[in-house]
């Protein structure tokens, strides 16, 4: 049976390397956070992060890598296939670690034992693929590679080699004398426990509680030189066992299959996303398969939700709000206004996740979307001033929006959040009409966040959407940003008495 | 014994906690440039340099103290920078000994022990010949008096009740074992067991075939000698831990005298930069805060601007009796280059530094605060304002009568009628507090309420523009002005270089 891909129906991806400043958005959307913590120290985290900073080549890819998703939502396989990778892992780090052990004795035990978890490994998981019902076409070409593999005589072999001297060397039992530098090993001869005698000779140099001192043996594997001596010589008390075992490592030197360790590489990116969205779905939040669309910009995505601001609060057993958005027609802009820390960034920042994370072939936050397969996405935050800037922050900011207006296709998404906060109102208005008269003329979906409501209002392209409050409470905040007109409403000054800050309550907090 | 460098009659505490709002100011005020000034790339100067520049004193005489001995430094630096030399070197010495305190064999403790007591006395000794030679080339409280105790005192009897501990503890008995083999066949299961395990005659005329091998390892074979005595007593562990008491009394004293010596080092290798750069350094004179506060300066330069780039431009501002400083004007017009130079040089003043001026008078405050305008949080539970006043509220949780608050486009998050009405309370409740303020905004109408109210305790400065739309930056005294130049940069660099894209279109 032939396998190409876990990613790709027709190729097998290379790891890419990312470069934070050729796509700003990354961190603008708080991606590099969903990556990091998707990738986390996971050995293939390159491949990982490389997977989910760039778009898959095509949707037919997109299409490949939901397949194997919707088989490994399955709970059964899932753990099946963590617990391979779990064990291949292992098979890695004792190959890897070989070349710096200098004991023959030992290299060959830790190899033995890479081959043991190795066995049981493949065997486990071809049990595990046949048991299950998948359907993907990257698992089942694989699936049906692997019952080959298993079957074969090679592969026999090597399973029933690595039992037999397994089993040798848990009957060895030797012993050492340590005598000043020197020391002597032999089979054990069933001398009595010595180590009572011992604590009672010392037992006058105890007073009362002192440091520890007692000596933290060193887990496997670590051997000192001396430890390769005195295992050199057991190797030589014990000579048929130990003969056997170095042309166990001979015989098998190469036992990984490279197909196997490839798939292994690949079924990480799957293991990942779904081991960071496992948490988010108990906690009742939705994940779904988005259609993506190149040619429609009626776009919609129904309860969604900011995936790092998620993978936050849910640990910490906060509430998720949940949003909706949809274009239809000559719709292209979102204005979102409205008040203050009513979830306007979050909101944002949600609609540039989605779409990138879609176009990546991974499951998106929401019940349900259809999403624009986009050619860039330009963010537009506000920054922290920088000394190193000296041209001044409102001119870096119309700098930094003129390249992006010029370098933007209709295939681009514009998001916007706040800018020109170091200037006037008026500033702010006369800018923010000439940005968005740019992105209408250029036929872009964009986000914009303002609080200048009068940008809200701008033609039949612009879509309006506000943060909501509470009503009777304007401290409390919804998060819900909904389709609405801007109001003007900011509650700047309920803030402020929430923190405290007021004058009359600063007053107070001064007064000794 | 004791290094005294930074107090008259105290150690300084370098174990404690920096205050609450430190990591805001070292981000606001670019202290880390200034700090790696100091450094010059020494990790460790940045971490003590850190902790002396955030603990600023309150009382002028500390400040003039320190001050002193900075000037003693400055005038003899080949001198101070030995004796730090001389105290890394204790320490550096006292690592590089064989075996460590902390080794899980007692053995190794105790010879670690007396080896770190014999080089730390070597470089006690070398610092005595210090004092003998230049004592009298220093004329501060703190240096002088350090010196001359050091003449008085020198023991090494720790090192001789040690070693002969040493001696007396060096034994060895041979220990049998019997073990398993472990997954990579190193041994597991260590038992101790009696017996000789000897070879029988019969094997060793060989009419029978060997059951025991032997070696040896190399008498300095450290890691050989660790690993067998990892199976081995634990019987000397009280004599090891009083001689590693010993050793660590003495080092402490080169610990205490190389952070205090380190600060002054780092001093210098920031007048050293400073001066390489032409900035003008010169000692503050702090005054006790008393109702007429005093500010004045002369060429007041940002110290970690000055680090960075050669176009630093300096202010010379007379604030005498005001409590409030406004600053507005030209966006890049170095509004928050002043803002930071006044807070650097307050907090550089405080901690008995130089400042970067030609001349700088200044009261005294319990502490400096800043609030500046943020990134968004990459937190993202709070929205801006939120965050802006979360930070506001913290600030007042450790304010108090006589500190400093530098506020840098603060409240403006939100509209600016909102936000001048916020920034109007605070400001307010602040000054009545008696709480000096210097505030940079762009905001008009909040500028412009205090300019219509009680201006006499006000200053207000401008970033002015030139005719030519060239920014200058040094600032004038001037009322706020009711507009911003967000136009004239959008005209300046070609709007959104339509003509660019009318011909995309045209091609279309």
């Amino acid at each position: 049976m032939h396998f190409t891909s876990l990613l790709s129906g027709v190729e097998t991806p290379s790891p890419r390397e990312h470069d934070p400043a050729a796509e700003p958005f990354i961190c603008d959307l708080n991606l590099d956070q969903v990556v990091e913590a998707v990738a986390g120290e996971r050995d293939e985290q390159d491949l990982i992060a490389g997977l989910l900073y760039h778009q898959a080549n095509d949707i037919q890819t997109v299409e490949y890598r939901h397949e194997v998703f919707r088989d490994l939502e399955d709970a059964a396989l899932f753990e099946a296939a963590r617990d391979f990778s779990q064990r291949m892992r292992q098979v890695r780090v004792r190959v890897s670690q070989l070349d710096k052990m200098s004991s023959r004795q030992q290299r060959d035990g830790w190899f033995l034992d890479a081959g043991a978890i190795y066995c049981d490994a493949v065997r486990a998981l071809s049990g595990d693929l046949t048991a299950r019902p998948i359907t993907s076409r990257g698992l089942v070409s694989f699936r049906d590679y692997l019952t080959d593999y298993v079957a074969s005589p090679e592969f026999a072999e090597l399973a029933e080699d690595t039992a037999s001297r397994k089993a040798d060397l848990s009957q060895i039992m030797y012993q050492v004398r340590i005598r000043g530098p020197r020391v002597d090993v032999s089979r054990y001869e069933g001398e009595p426990d010595y180590s009572a005698e011992i604590e009672k000779t010392f037992e006058r140099f105890q007073q009362g509680a002192a440091k520890d001192y007692r000596v933290q043996y060193r887990t496997w594997p670590g051997m000192t030189h001396v430890g390769a001596q005195i295992a050199e010589l057991v190797s030589r008390l014990f000579p048929d066992e130990f003969s056997a075992l170095t042309s166990y490592c001979t015989r098998h030197a190469e036992f990984s299959d490279p197909v196997i360790t490839q798939f292994d590489r690949e079924l990480q990116f799957y293991l990942a996303y779904l081991d960071y969205v496992r948490p988010l779905r108990a906690a009742g939040l939705s994940f779904c398969y988005p259609e993506l669309t190149d040619a429609s910009k009626d776009i919609f995505a129904r309860d969604t939700f900011d995936l790092a601001l998620a993978a936050k609060l849910v640990p910490a057993s906060k509430a998720v709000v949940t949003n909706e958005f949809h274009l239809t027609g000559p719709e292209r802009v979102l204005v979102v206004s409205g008040p203050n820390q009513g979830g306007k960034t979050t909101f944002a920042r949600t609609y540039g996740q989605l779409h990138h994370l879609a176009s990546t072939g991974c499951p998106v936050p929401g019940s349900a979307a259809r999403l624009l397969r986009y050619d860039r996405i330009f963010t537009h935050f506000e920054r922290e001033e920088d000394i190193a800037n000296l041209t001044g922050k409102l001119e870096d900011d119309l700098i930094r929006i003129q390249k992006a207006l010029l370098a933007a296709t209709p295939q681009s998404i514009v998001i916007m959040n706040e800018i020109f906060t170091s200037t006037t109102l008026s500033d702010a208005r006369f800018l923010g009409e000439k940005v968005l008269a740019k992105v209408i003329e250029l036929d872009l979906l964009c986000v914009y966040v303002t609080f200048v409501d009068e940008l809200a209002s701008l033609g039949p392209s612009v879509v309006s959407m506000a943060s909501t409050i509470v009503p009777g409470n304007p401290a409390e905040r919804t998060y819900k940003v909904v389709r609405k007109p801007a109001d003007g409403l900011a509650y700047a000054l309920a803030i402020a008495d929430k923190h405290r800050v007021t004058y009359k309550q600063l007053k107070g907090r001064l007064t000794p | 014994m004791k290094a005294h460098l930074l107090f008259p009659a105290a150690d300084f505490d370098f174990d404690a906690e920096l205050p609450r709002h430190s990591a805001d100011l070292i981000q606001d005020l670019e202290l880390r440039t200034l700090l790696n000034a100091m450094a010059a790339g020494d990790k460790f100067l940045f971490d003590i340099s850190t902790k002396i520049l955030l603990a600023g004193l309150a009382d002028p005489d500390d400040i003039r103290y320190r001050q002193r001995v900075l000037a003693d430094c400055i005038a003899q630096p080949e001198i101070t920078r030995e004796m730090y030399r001389v105290a890394c070197a204790a320490l550096q010495d006292k690592r590089g000994v064989w075996g460590f305190l902390s080794s899980s064999n007692p053995t190794s403790i105790l010879s670690a022990a007396v080896g770190q007591l014999e080089v730390l006395i070597v470089r006690l000794r070398e610092l005595r010949q210090l004092a003998d030679n230049h004592a009298d080339k220093f004329a501060s409280d703190g240096l002088t008096t350090l010196l001359h105790g050091l003449q008085l005192e020198l023991d090494d009897e720790y090192f001789e009740t040690l070693s002969h501990h040493l001696r007396q503890l060096r034994f060895r008995n041979g220990e049998l074992l019997s073990a398993q083999l472990d997954r990579d066949n190193s041994g597991i299961n260590y038992v101790l067991r009696s017996g000789s395990a000897r070879r029988g005659w019969k094997e060793r005329v060989g009419i029978e075939p060997r059951s025991v091998y032997s070696f040896s390892i190399h008498p300095r074979d450290e890691a050989g000698a660790h690993a067998l005595q990892d199976i081995t007593n634990r019987g000397i562990n009280l004599v090891a831990n009083a001689a590693a008491q010993s050793a660590d009394h003495v080092s402490s004293y080169f610990t205490m005298l190389r952070a205090e010596l380190g600060f002054y080092v780092s001093c210098l290798n920031l007048h050293d930069q400073l001066t390489a750069r032409g900035q003008p350094v010169t000692f503050p004179h702090p005054a006790a805060w008393s109702t007429s506060l005093e500010f004045s300066c002369t060429d007041l330069r940002d110290a970690s601007l000055a680090l960075r780039t050669d176009r630093v431009v300096g202010n010379d501002v007379d604030a005498d009796g005001k409590k409030l400083v406004i600053i507005t004007g030209a966006n890049s017009g170095g509004k928050s280059t002043f803002l930071r130079s006044a807070g650097l040089a307050q907090l550089m003043m405080q901690c008995g530094m130089f400042v970067t001026a030609s001349a700088l008078r200044a009261s005294v405050c319990r502490q400096v605060f800043t609030h500046f305008i943020r990134e968004e949080d990459t937190e993202m539970v709070s929205g801006r304002l939120d965050e802006e006043l979360k930070r506001m509220s913290a600030i007042a949780d450790d304010l108090g009568p006589q500190c400093l608050v530098l506020f840098n486009e603060s409240f403006a998050a939100t509209n600016e009628r909102e936000g001048s009405e916020i920034g109007r309370q605070v400001v307010g409740a602040l000054l009545e507090a008696d709480i000096r303020v210097y505030f940079v905004t762009h905001q008009f109408d909040f500028a412009d309420g205090f300019y219509r109210g009680d201006s006499d305790s006000t200053l207000f400065l401008r970033a002015p523009r030139q005719d030519d739309g060239q920014r200058t930056f040094k600032l004038i005294v001037a009322e706020p002005l009711p507009t911003s130049y967000g136009r004239d940069i959008y005209e300046r660099i070609g709007g959104w270089l339509g003509e660019q894209t009318a011909e995309a279109a045209q091609a279309d």
